[in-house]
C-alpha cells in the first residue's frame, strides 16, 4: 500500500459517455445537433428535389426585373416601372414605419396605463384593468379588423367634404378626418428654413448640456433648478427669433379637396391609422402589465425613504423607483417591441403594404417565387429582430444595476 | 431555430405536392373525389347556397368535371381561393383543378407552371363608380381611389392603364371580393375594377344595383379558363375535353332533359353519338366511362344552361352572351371537333 497523497486519477472511460452525469449532457447535445442538423438536411434536399419536380428552380433575378404594380403608400420614389426589389424596399420601410410608431405609442400607452393601474383612484384602477384584460385577451388580428372597420364605416367619406354643404375640417379647415384616412397640414420649407433648423440643432444641444450642468450643480450644491422651464425656455425662444427674423421661412400646406380626393398636406392611409391603433394600443395592454409589475419590485422601503428624505411623490417615483423599476421592465420591453414589429405583419388583412404584402404578397404571386421571397422575408425579420434586440440589449446594460 | 422550422415546415409542404404529381387521375379515383379550387364567394360563379352546398357558373364546370370522372357530380371538395392563394394551392397539390375566374397568361402558362385547358369565359377588366360621382369614362379617373384585388392580373392591368393614360390614381389592394365590396359601398374607394362579369356580378348583390355604373372601356383581354398542374396531360386532357363537351352539347341541341333519349339512339348525328359514348372508344382515350360525357351534361347541363342559369340575362347579374355565345351565333366559343 503506498499512499501518494494524490486522489487516484481515473482513466476516461467510453461508458462514462452513458453513464457518467458529468459527460452525458455532452453526449445528449452531440445528438441533438446531430437530429437537428439531419432533419434540416434533408428538409433542405427535399425542397430541392420537389422544386425540381416542379420544374422550379431557386433564382433570385426576379429582383431586378420590373414589377408593374403600384404601392399606394412609398416613402422613397417608386412607381410601376420600378424593380420588384425596390418594391421590397417600399414594403420594408413601410414595415419600419409602423412598427416605429407603433413601439413609441405602445410604451407612452403602456407607461400610462401601467401606473395608472397601481393608481389608488378606484375608478381609475378598475378602468385600467379592464383595458389591459380586453386588449391581452383579443387577437391582435381582431383589432386590426376592427379597428380599420371602425374607420371605414363610422367616419364620413370624402365626398361628405364636398360641395358649399360639405361639411368642413377641424382647426379653421385644416384637418380631416375621413374614412381613406387623415389629411393633416403639411411643412413647407423655403429658403431660410435652413437657418432655422440649424438653430434648432444647436438649441437641442444647448437644452441638453444644461441638462448636464444643472445635474452636477445640483451634486454639488443640492440646489434644485426649474430644468424643465428652462429647457423649454432654451429649445423655443431662439428658433421663434430666428423663424421670424428669416422672414417666416416654413409654412404649412393645408389639404384641400380637388376631383376625387384631398390633394396637398400629409395623407395618413386608413391602414396606417387602423395598424398603428390596433397593434400600439394591443401591445400597450401587454407594456403595461410589465411596468406594473416593474414598480412593483421595487421595495417598499424605496419609496418610504425617499419620502422620509422629504421627496415629492413626482420625483420620488421618476428619480428613485423608475430607475430601479426599469431594470426589471427593459428585458420583457425588448420582447414586446419584436412582438409588435412581427406582428405588424398582420398589415397584409386590411391592405397596408408592409414587407409581407410587396415582396411576400404581390412580388410572391406574380412572380410565383415562394420558396426565394419567404427566404428574403425571412431574413428581414430575422435582421430587425436581432437590431431591435442588440439596441435594446445595448440600453439594457445601461440602466444596470452597475456594482462598483 | 425559429427560422429552421419554419424552413422545415415549408419544404413539408412542398414535400405533399411530390405526391400530387403525376397521375391525378389515379389519384382521384382512389381518393374517389375530385378537389376543386373556387372563389371565396363571386355571386353567380361560385357562392353556397342557404344549406352551404357549392353552386354557381364555375361551381358547376368543376362538378361535370367530376361527373365525367367519378359518374357522381357531388364527389368533390371544393377549396375557397383568394388570389393570392389560388396558385400556391394548385402547385401543392391541395387542388386537382382551379376553376376561378382565372386569367391564362403567359407567365401563368409557362413561368408558373400551370396548363390552361381553354376558356370558359371571355372577359375584360372594367370600371364600376357611383352613378352620382359624374364620371362618363375611365380616362376621367384622375387621382381616383380605386379597389383592387391583388395577386390579380387586375392590379398590373390597372397599373397600365393609368401610366399609359398619364393620370395617378391610389391602389387599395384588398384580398377578396367581399372586402372589395365593403370598401367599396363604404366610400373607402372611389372606384371599384376587376373583370366586367365579376363587377356585374358584384353590383348584383348591391342594395341599388341602379346606384352604380360600369364604365365603358374595358381595358384588358380576361380570358377566363380552368387550370391544371404543367406536366399531368393526361389529367389535363380530361378537363380540357369536359369543357369542350358542354360546348360541343350546346352546339349540337344536347340538353341536361334530353341527353338520356339522345342517347338511346335517337339521334343520327355522328358526333353526338361519338360524344355519348354511343359510337367509339373516346372515353377510353381519356382513361373514362363511355358515358362519361353523358354524366357531365346532366350536371347543369350544356354551356348555354349553364350560362342562362348562373349568369344569364333573366338573372340578376343580367351578363349577356357577348362573346360567350357559340361561333355560330357570332360569339367565339368554339370547341375543337370531337374526333
Ligand atoms: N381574372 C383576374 C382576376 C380574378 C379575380 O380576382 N376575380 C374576382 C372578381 S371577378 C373574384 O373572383 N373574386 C372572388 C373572391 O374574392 O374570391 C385574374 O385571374 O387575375
Amino acid at each position: 500500500m503506498s499512499m501518494t497523497g494524490q486522489p487516484p486519477v481515473e482513466a476516461f472511460r467510453v461508458s462514462q459517455l452513458l453513464y457518467d452525469t458529468r459527460y452525458r449532457s455532452y453526449t445528449i447535445q452531440v445528438f441533438a445537433l446531430a437530429a437537428i442538423m439531419l432533419a434540416f438536411a434533408w428538409a433542405v434536399d427535399n425542397a430541392v428535389q420537389n422544386l425540381e419536380a416542379l420544374g422550379k428552380d431557386i433564382d433570385f433575378g426576379f429582383i431586378f426585373e420590373t414589377s408593374a404594380y403600384d404601392i399606394n403608400q412609398h416613402l422613397i420614389d417608386y412607381d410601376s416601372t420600378s424593380s420588384h426589389g425596390r418594391a421590397a424596399i417600399v414594403g420594408i420601410l413601410n414595415t419600419i414605419l409602423v412598427a416605429v410608431l407603433g413601439c413609441i405609442a405602445a410604451t407612452a400607452i403602456g407607461i400610462l396605463a401601467g401606473v395608472l393601474r397601481l393608481s389608488g383612484n378606484w375608478i381609475v384602477a378598475r378602468l385600467m384593468t379592464v383595458y389591459i384584460e380586453a386588449f391581452r385577451n383579443i387577437p391582435v388580428l381582431i383589432w386590426i379588423l376592427f379597428t380599420v372597420a371602425i374607420v371605414n364605416e363610422v367616419l364620413p367619406g370624402v365626398r361628405s367634404f364636398r360641395g358649399p354643404e360639405g361639411m368642413s375640417g377641424l382647426f379653421f379647415d385644416s384637418v380631416f378626418i375621413t374614412n381613406r384616412g387623415f389629411y393633416i397640414p403639411a411643412p413647407i420649407f423655403e429658403a431660410g428654413s435652413a437657418v432655422v433648423g440649424a438653430m434648432l440643432v444647436l438649441t437641442i444641444a444647448a437644452a441638453w448640456y444644461f441638462g448636464r450642468w444643472a445635474r452636477v450643480r445640483q451634486a454639488a450644491t443640492g440646489q434644485i433648478l426649474p430644468v424643465f422651464q428652462i429647457r423649454l425656455a432654451i429649445l423655443v425662444l431662439p428658433v421663434l427669433v430666428a423663424f421670424f427674423a428669416m422672414g417666416s421661412p416654413i409654412s404649412l400646406e393645408i389639404p384641400a379637396l380637388k376631383g376625387f380626393n384631398f390633394k396637398g398636406g400629409i395623407y395618413m392611409r386608413d391602414s396606417l391609422i387602423g395598424l398603428w391603433l390596433a397593434l400600439s394600443v394591443y401591445t400597450g395592454a401587454f407594456i403595461a402589465e410589465i411596468v406594473r409589475a416593474g414598480i412593483l419590485a421595487v421595495s417598499k422601503g424605496q419609496t418610504e425613504a425617499a419620502y422620509a428624505l422629504g421627496l415629492r411623490p413626482g420625483r420620488t417615483m421618476s428619480l428613485v423607483v423608475l430607475p430601479q423599476a426599469l431594470r426589471v421592465i427593459v428585458p420583457p420591453l425588448i420582447s414586446q417591441f419584436l412582438n409588435l414589429t412581427k406582428n405588424s405583419s398582420l398589415a397584409i388583412a386590411v391592405g397596408y403594404m408592409d414587407a409581407t404584402g410587396t415582396l411576400g404578397g404581390i412580388t410572391l404571386n406574380q412572380t410565383g417565387r415562394e420558396m426565394e421571397c419567404i427566404l428574403l422575408l425571412m431574413a428581414f425579420y430575422l435582421t430587425a429582430s436581432l437590431t431591435i434586440s442588440a439596441g435594446m440589449n445595448a440600453y439594457n446594460r445601461r440602466v444596470r444595476l452597475k456594482e462598483r | 431555430m425559429k427560422l429552421k422550422t419554419t424552413l422545415v415546415a415549408a419544404t413539408a409542404a412542398v414535400a405533399v405536392s411530390a405526391a400530387a404529381q403525376g397521375a391525378t387521375l389515379d389519384d382521384v379515383k382512389a381518393k374517389g373525389f375530385i378537389q376543386c379550387g373556387v372563389s371565396t364567394g363571386l355571386a353567380g360563379f361560385a357562392f353556397t347556397d342557404s344549406n352551404g352546398n357549392w353552386d354557381g357558373f364555375d361551381v358547376t364546370f368543376c362538378r361535370a368535371t367530376a361527373a365525367a370522372v367519378l359518374g357522381d357530380a357531388n364527389a368533390i371538395k371544393f377549396t375557397p381561393t383568394t388570389g393570392k392563394t389560388r396558385f400556391t394551392a394548385l402547385a401543392s397539390g391541395e387542388i386537382d383543378v382551379l376553376y376561378r375566374n382565372t386569367t391564362w397568361t403567359l407567365s401563368r402558362d409557362v413561368d408558373l407552371k400551370f396548363d390552361f385547358l381553354g376558356v370558359n369565359y371571355y372577359d375584360g377588366q372594367g370600371f364600376m363608380i357611383r352613378k352620382d360621382m359624374g364620371v362618363a369614362s375611365a380616362t376621367d379617373l384622375n387621382d381616383a381611389t380605386v379597389c383592387i384585388q391583388t395577386g390579380t392580373t387586375t392590379e398590373l392591368n390597372l397599373a397600365d392603364f393609368f401610366r399609359a393614360n398619364n393620370m395617378n390614381y391610389d391602389p387599395v389592394p384588398i384580398e377578396t371580393n367581399a372586402e372589395a365590396q365593403q370598401k367599396y359601398l363604404a366610400n373607402a374607394c372611389d372606384v371599384y375594377t376587376t373583370d366586367a362579369s365579376g363587377l356585374a356580378a358584384t353590383r348584383a348583390t348591391f342594395e341599388n344595383p341602379g346606384d352604380h355604373i360600369v364604365l365603358p372601356e374595358i381595358i384588358s383581354k380576361e380570358p377566363l379558363g380552368p387550370l391544371v398542374r404543367h406536366g399531368d396531360n393526361a389529367w389535363g386532357d380530361i378537363v380540357r375535353w369536359v369543357m369542350n363537351a358542354l360546348i360541343i352539347a350546346e352546339e349540337k341541341g344536347i340538353t341536361a332533359a334530353n341527353v338520356d333519349s339522345m342517347a338511346s339512339a335517337s339521334t343520327k348525328d355522328p358526333e353526338v353519338k361519338r360524344l355519348l359514348g354511343v359510337e367509339g372508344n373516346y372515353g377510353e382515350m381519356l382513361g373514362l366511362a363511355p358515358d362519361w360525357a353523358i354524366h357531365a351534361i346532366k350536371t347543369g347541363g350544356n354551356y348555354g344552361e349553364i350560362f342562362e342559369k348562373y349568369i344569364g340575362e333573366n338573372t340578376a347579374i343580367g351578363l349577356s352572351r357577348g362573346l360567350n355565345q357559340l361561333w355560330t351565333k357570332g360569339g367565339i366559343l368554339y370547341a375543337p371537333p370531337f374526333r
